[in-house]
């Protein structure tokens, strides 16, 4: 999928990305507020030209405008910006090449937890973070945490968004149980699971082997009881007394579901919802749009609410999304091109239109983004607007590492849940399960 | 090839040879010439990736990390982990029963099929399909057949029978799981069995089924005493393919489960690949691959020496 920006190329660009703007919302980025803050000078090397490196588009809009913006920037300072877009599962080991062997891009948009593995390799952006950070009124909790460096104010990645998975659910059949919308303690959650079960219109969500879903869920329900992995040194702390009573109210809710959630990956509860076989989970803003794109489904959609995942013991709703984290590589040389094309594409004229164009799947870290036209659009997304004022991140409440990210991909979470919800295992057997694992992974090195 | 008696032989023109007409004549420079591209490509793409995957396995390297040698460190945690034991176990079961089952079902095919029968080359060249698709697709498919609410068979047996109120649990509990997969793997296998082994039953001379049916033997005596021994040798190469694509499975599994539930159908190879490429620990990963070597050499050398080790397949006379 390379594509180099050639002048060309902008034109036609621009003329389609001006095309997919109009079709959205407003052209907007007036109503973005900003202080005038006098960017930091980075002259631009000599001669310099830049390649990047980004997950694939979730819409197609999202490449059309990224793709116009960098042209944009070229258009402006001379610098020939090439963007390559990369398969979600290739980009982490892109990355480490890249690291590893000091060539390739000078900019990787990469995910979660990379710059944090990385660090050793990369620019410090705190720069670039500070001006942004004081022009569009500060950056969001999950956003400071993302991109700063443990227990410093060294920035080390450049957030550029995230996406969350809160509660969807039909409102005709949770209003049919009695409830306005799903309560926010634990008790009330399982009675509505319980009507909604007698209704034989079930909730469900997955733990099987689902990267997001699957871990959105075990994070939240560990969280919600107050649990966590590992403690803010990056010491195993699962077993704990508040992760059995998760494991305990895991058993009754489980019991509630639809069969098979143990066997769900990713895609599972998208294709039950959209079968309405399934009337309460949760899930990302792709859920909404497909049923809403799709005339067959548009009525699921228009019954279709989204609200935060239920805070129970904890004080805001614990949920972690996955978040693009911008890095730039010291081996660059040109790294003062590329702090600029950075800062460049987090400006207004520019993230806002990108903002927009994603129609919600991605929410902006730093907080004058919230006024953005794209979260009241469409009332049903606007729930993803405050995605990065979470204080939780994946990990929590450890360090971001490559023991973090490994213990979100080996399923340690789930598999405990799973264990317990399967009838596998007692609570305290998947929690000793849990620990013998994590403490693999987060052993000193 | 002249006769001793004929007219003095003719003697070519000694020609001055170059050195380089020398060095082409003299065999092991010739034999290390022409060997040279062919051992060039195995030591590149072969040897070189396998004495890499060894020497990870020794060390704590993770994806952006190169690792220090740490010994045996990652066997010792290995044998102490049931997830690993259980993707040793489920590994060595998929490939016994899915063995036996395509063994079983695809010579029973075999010999079905080297009857004259109506379209014999049409029904042949069909019963291959299951083989030609990329495994991708038929374990998408598969995925789509055991799905715990979309299930085509569910719904056969629920929505249009009536026979059942819930849909069937095919992959969200390990024994389901287990069998489930195995079943997709054996459906797949059966026809690289059955054209392989329909090939040796073609090979073996009409002439001593003749002679034997002359002798009043049944037909079971023919197969047992003509058609066995006959197949023998191909069957050993067949299983011992057969052993190794089943062993090293990993597409079937990774698609359909992912070697879910909780990690009850975990073979070695997705395993391996869970825990070197998303999870990152490389030198873990390369452990567990490198852990099924000795059972592909077990395996190989089983079906090598306990059904070919026959005389006359090595051109003697059988006792």
């Amino acid at each position: 999928m390379a594509n180099i920006i050639t002048r060309r190329s902008t034109l036609m660009l621009g003329a389609s990305a001006a095309a997919a703007t109009a079709l959205g919302a407003s052209p907007g980025a007036a109503q973005i507020q900003r202080a005038a803050v006098t960017p930091p000078s980075w002259p631009i090397e000599s001669g310099a030209t830049l390649r990047m490196l980004r997950p694939v588009r979730f819409v197609q809009p999202d490449e059309e405008v990224f793709r116009a913006n960098c042209a944009r920037f070229t258009a402006q300072t001379g610098v020939q910006v090439r963007v390559d877009f990369v398969g979600w599962e290739d980009i982490s080991q892109q990355t480490a090449v890249t690291a590893n062997t000091g060539a390739g891009p000078d900019v990787i948009i990469g995910f979660n937890e990379s710059p944090h593995i990385y660090v050793d390799k990369l620019v410090d952006q705190s720069d670039v973070a500070e001006y942004l950070g004081a022009r569009y009124g500060g950056w969001l909790p999950m956003a400071q945490r993302y991109g700063k460096r443990h227990n410093s104010n060294t920035w080390i990645g450049i957030p550029f968004g995230a996406s969350g998975g809160p509660l969807v659910w039909r409102k005709s059949a949770v209003n049919a149980a009695g409830f306005q919308a799903p309560p926010e303690d634990h008790a009330g959650l399982l009675d509505l699971c319980r009507k909604l079960k007698a209704a034989n219109k079930p909730s469900g969500f997955a733990l099987g082997n689902a990267v997001g879903d699957g871990n959105g869920f075990a994070n939240w329900l560990i969280w919600s009881f107050n649990g966590f992995l590992v403690d803010p040194d990056g010491r195993v702390a699962i077993n704990s007394p508040e992760t059995i009573a998760a494991l305990e109210y895991l058993k009754q809710l489980y019991e509630t579901f639809i069969p098979g959630t143990v066997a769900w990956g990713d895609i599972s509860n998208n294709r039950a919802y959209a079968g309405q076989e399934l009337w309460l989970t949760s899930n990302g803003v792709s859920l909404y749009f497909s049923l809403k794109n799709d005339p067959a489904t548009a009525a699921i959609a228009a019954d279709t609410e989204h609200t935060l995942m239920p805070k129970g013991l904890a004080s805001a709703s614990p949920m972690a999304g996955l978040t693009l984290n911008a890095m730039t590589f010291r081996h660059s040389r040109f790294p003062n091109a590329a702090k600029s094309l950075i800062a460049f594409l987090m400006e207004a004229e520019q993230y806002d239109p990108w903002l927009q164009a994603n129609l919600g799947y991605w929410s902006q870290p730093l907080a004058n983004y919230g006024a953005s036209a794209v979260w009241t659009s469409d009332p049903k997304v606007s729930v993803f607007r405050d995605t990065m004022k979470s204080d939780y991140w994946l990990g929590y409440k450890g360090p971001i590492s490559q023991a973090s990210a490994a213990a979100n991909n080996e399923y340690i979470m789930v598999q405990m849940c799973a264990a317990v919800a399967a009838g596998q295992s007692t609570p305290q057997q998947a929690v000793r399960e849990a620990e013998r694992r994590a403490q693999r992974h987060f052993r000193a090195r | 090839m002249q006769q001793a008696g004929a007219p003095a032989r003719w003697v070519p023109e000694k020609r001055e040879q170059t050195w380089l007409a020398w060095l082409f004549d003299w065999k092991p420079f010739l034999i290390v010439i022409c060997l040279m591209p062919a051992v060039g490509l195995l030591l590149v793409f072969l040897t070189y990736p396998l004495g890499l995957g060894i020497y990870l396995a020794f060390t704590d390297a993770t994806i952006g990390r190169s690792g220090v040698w740490v010994g045996l460190e990652n066997f010792i945690w290995l044998a102490g982990d049931p997830i690993f034991w259980g993707a040793v176990f489920f590994s060595v079961f998929y490939t016994g029963v899915a063995t036996v089952l395509k063994f079983a079902l695809g010579l029973w095919l075999a010999l079905l099929l080297n009857n004259h029968i109506p379209f014999k080359s049409f029904i042949r060249a069909i019963i291959l399909v299951p083989w030609i698709v990329p495994t991708v697709l038929s374990a998408i498919a598969f995925w789509w057949i055991y799905d715990p609410q979309f299930s085509i068979i569910s719904y056969v047996f629920v929505d249009v029978l009536g026979w059942r109120d819930t849909n069937i649990d095919f992959v969200a509990t390990a024994w389901p799981a287990r069998w489930s997969l195995i079943a997709a793997n054996v459906w797949r296998g059966i026809p690289f069995v059955a054209i392989s082994l329909l090939a040796g039953l073609q090979t073996i001379p009409p002439s001593l089924y003749e002679a034997a049916m002359l002798d009043g033997a049944t037909s079971w005596q023919r197969f047992r005493y003509i058609t066995v021994p006959m197949i023998m040798p191909i069957l050993a190469i067949v299983m011992t393919f057969s052993i190794i694509f089943t062993f090293t499975d990993f597409q079937l599994v990774y698609a359909i489960t992912r070697g879910g539930p909780v990690n009850s159908t975990h073979l070695l190879a997705t395993l391996a690949f869970q825990r070197g490429i998303p999870a990152g620990q490389l030198g873990e990963g390369a452990a567990i691959a490198v852990s099924m070597i000795p059972f592909l050499v077990f395996a190989t050398l089983f079906s090598y020496f306990a059904l070919a080790r026959r005389k006359w397949q090595q051109g003697e006379s059988n006792d």
